[in-house]
Order: structure tokens, then C-alpha cells, then sequence
């Protein structure tokens, strides 16, 4: 029980950082690209990995699983993510869509890679 | 922010408990449902008719936290090329397609 009440709010936090670089984006990014949702994913696809080895065994486990899959988790989302690319496809505009879904696939892979070999040091 | 937080609670147990239930087999079906399904039920609210404030509850808070693109990734790497392929594409094409059927 007290491990959902902490999921839950890592999640809580986790959501309301990604409402926070979706907000601060639209300040300086106009476009039709879905930047603010690409930087969430890539942030949250390093993070993942990263802080999942780093966090073993230096903390309880129920603490991890907040942070990893309570915050980072609910940090990034594929909801978002297909709703956009549907809408861009219904606008016309096939060409970013597919940009789009290529970027977060192959980038958010990337960074998986990348915050797998930081959370082992090397 | 109240009702991203709000909903972002709920949606990150809900996520947990489906993943608890369902991912302990060879294949995480448990993301897998949580994604499709989501993309599904946020296709329906943007495209129905509602207000600033459900959006933020049930769309950006909920359903944001409730689907995850880190997690599907991460599991993604752990497996061989060609079951991540398979996983990729199932989650793309039925996550999308619910998403379009709806939206």
C-alpha cells in the first residue's frame, strides 16, 4: 500500500515536470514539430536506465521504484506522443509526422543506449 | 498544475498495477496495454469536445502518466532484435491505430 502512495507521487511530480517543459517550450517554439514532447522522451529515455543502476543498491528498493518508475516513468509518455503524430498525419503533414516517430524512436533508443552505459560507469 | 497532479497520481498507479499484474511473463504486456490502450482513450478526449480543465486531469495528468515511452524502451534493449522489433511495431501500429480510430 505505502509503495503505490509513493508511486503515486513520484508520478504526481513526474507529470507536472513534463506539464512544466511543455509549458516553458511553448515560449520559444512555435512549430508544428512537437519539440516538448521529443526533449521529455529523450530526457526520460537517459534517465531510465541511468538511474535505475545507479540507484541499486544505494537506496531501499521501494524508494527506486518511485523515482524510476513512479517519476521517470510517468515523465514521459506515448499517449502524447501517437496523439501528435495522428494529428500531424490528419493536417497534411506526413512528412514531419514521420520525422517525428523516426527522432523519438531511433533518438529515444539512443539515449536508453547512452544512459545504460553512464549508469555503469562507463 | 492541480489537476496534472491529481491525475498524474492516479495514472502512475494505475500503470504500476497493470505492469505488477501483467509483466511477469517472457513479454511486458502490461506497458504494452497501458500504451495502447492510452493512446486510445487520449485520442477520444482530444477528440471530443471538452473542457481546459479535463484535458489537464485526464489527458496531460492521467493518461500522461499512465502511458510511459522511457519504460517501453528500456525493455526494448533488453531484449533480442528480433523480438524488439516485434515489440516496436505492435506497440506503434496498434497504439496509433486505436489513437486514429477515435481521434
Amino acid at each position: 500500500m505505502l509503495l503505490y502512495i509513493l508511486i503515486g507521487l513520484a508520478g504526481m511530480i513526474g507529470a507536472l515536470l513534463r506539464y512544466t517543459v511543455s509549458i516553458t517550450t511553448a515560449f520559444w517554439w512555435e512549430g508544428n514539430f512537437p519539440l516538448a514532447t521529443l526533449l521529455t522522451n529523450y530526457i526520460g529515455c537517459f534517465l531510465l536506465p541511468f538511474l535505475t543502476l545507479q540507484l541499486t543498491d544505494r537506496m531501499i528498493v521501494s524508494m527506486q521504484k518511485a523515482i524510476t518508475t513512479g517519476l521517470i516513468g510517468s515523465f514521459t509518455t506515448f499517449s502524447t506522443f501517437s496523439v501528435e503524430t495522428i494529428a500531424l498525419l490528419e493536417t497534411g503533414e506526413a512528412i514531419t509526422a514521420f520525422g517525428y516517430v523516426l527522432l523519438s524512436i531511433a533518438g529515444g533508443l539512443f539515449f536508453v543506449h547512452l544512459g545504460y552505459k553512464r549508469g555503469r560507469g562507463l | 498544475m492541480m489537476f496534472v497532479a491529481i491525475g498524474g497520481f492516479f495514472g502512475a498507479i494505475a500503470r504500476f498495477w497493470v505492469s505488477n499484474q501483467l509483466n511477469k511473463k517472457p513479454f511486458p504486456f502490461g506497458t504494452l496495454l497501458v500504451n495502447v490502450l492510452g493512446a486510445f482513450l487520449l485520442g477520444l478526449l482530444i477528440g471530443s469536445e471538452t473542457g481546459e480543465n479535463s484535458r489537464l486531469l485526464f489527458g496531460t495528468g492521467f493518461l500522461g502518466a499512465f502511458t510511459t515511452f522511457s519504460t517501453w524502451l528500456f525493455e526494448v534493449k533488453k531484449m533480442d532484435v528480433k523480438k524488439a522489433v516485434f515489440y516496436i511495431a505492435i506497440t506503434v501500429a496498434a497504439g496509433f491505430l486505436g489513437t486514429w480510430i477515435v481521434m
